[in-house]
């Protein structure tokens, strides 16, 4: 890859891509966050299209994963995932509990199947 | 994980470092174990210890990292890379918006404030939601700032211990960490939930988003957020 070794080109390109793509949002959030009124329809809707978003994050990470996790065949990630969220529910709403349940059975149901 | 019965919180040094107590915690964990699949990421790519740092520095947002470092060793154009990375990081309006509001009832801070929205990501909007409500308005901001170094420094650990490390992980082992992350998510997002209409956000983007996925491929999140959270608000009923 011809810019790795490029020291101040190559910062430039990540500043540019990289961080300036990324903080331009944020920038604009905080002007127009600054001028919303939390009790106000407008952030209620605001406040649903981010907690849709990122709910929309979760299904494509389940679903169509990238690196390790595609090698984990879809029934065992939805199986892991679905026992997770059944653990949280039944220790009335423990989210590590949750979490650890889901992570332990993914673990456990892959040294199982190989 | 997250006591409700804290102490009310009083001075703005008690409220960072309540903040930056969060750096033990589950969420900081996970972010930890992000960032070392990043670090291995990077490293594959054929990026330098110190471009990687800088790239979670300045950016930490993790989804559009994977996508700069993607295209980078591609060999993308850097305009081509900034409009993807662009696009992968319109997420974070919607809940820059959201915390903003939050962080306003002090005294007007603009270079801090301007600081705290660089901590804009999913794990720190998950946790200030969930917890910045009860705490005082005037101490919000040093709350949200302690937070977010806890998140960020975490983050900027974890890059480096995988960097270091890089391709010493078990596959199971890797794949196991990769799926924490959802699993946190979703069951935040319902801890969080106050109202219908964040249940009905939450059922609508689970369910609308592999449709989008598959119909807008690139623009599917955007997709999901804007039509599942218009639909959940306006479905949200009279207590809103």
């Amino acid at each position: 890859m011809s810019f790795v070794g490029d020291g101040f080109g190559g910062f430039l390109t990540l500043l540019l891509a990289g961080f300036l793509a990324t903080e331009a949002w944020r920038w604009l959030g905080l002007a127009v966050g600054s001028r919303l009124d939390v009790a106000g329809a407008l952030f209620q809707w605001v406040r649903a299209v981010a907690t849709a978003l990122v709910a929309g994050l979760v299904t494509r990470m389940v679903l169509f994963p990238a690196g390790a996790l595609v090698e984990v065949p879809l029934w065992v990630r939805l199986g892991a995932f679905a026992g997770g969220v059944a653990l949280y529910l039944l220790l009335r709403r423990n989210v590590a509990a949750g979490v650890g349940a889901a992570a332990v059975l993914l673990m456990a149901v892959q040294f199982m199947v190989r | 994980m997250v006591k409700d019965k804290d102490p009310p919180l009083t001075s703005q040094i008690g409220a960072f470092a309540s903040g930056l107590s969060l750096i033990l915690s589950v969420p900081a964990a996970l972010l930890f174990a992000a960032g070392l699949g990043f670090g291995a990421l990077a490293r594959d790519g054929g990026f330098s210890i110190a471009h990687t740092a800088f790239i979670t520095a300045s950016m930490f947002a993790l989804p559009n990292q994977v996508v700069l470092v993607d295209q980078l060793a591609r060999n993308e154009t850097p305009l081509a890379v900034a409009f993807a990375v662009g696009l992968a990081a319109l997420r974070l309006l919607p809940m820059t918006v959201t915390i903003v509001p939050l962080l306003k009832g002090g005294r007007p801070r603009p270079a801090l404030e301007a600081l705290a929205v660089h901590f804009v990501a999913v794990t720190p909007w998950i946790e200030s939601q969930r917890r910045l409500p009860t705490v005082l308005a005037g101490l919000r901001l040093a709350t949200y700032l302690g937070l977010g170094l806890a998140f960020w420094a975490t983050m900027m650990a974890g890059t480096m211990a995988g960097y270091t490390l890089a391709a010493s992980v078990p596959a199971p082992v890797s794949a196991t960490l990769l799926f924490l992350t959802p699993i946190y998510f979703l069951l935040s997002l319902l801890a969080t939930a106050r109202v219908r209409m964040d249940l009905l956000a939450v059922g609508l983007g689970c369910a609308l988003a592999p449709v989008f996925y598959i119909l807008t491929p690139g623009f599917d999140l955007l997709a999901t957020g804007l039509i599942g959270g218009t639909l959940a608000f306006l479905l949200r009923g009279r207590r809103a």
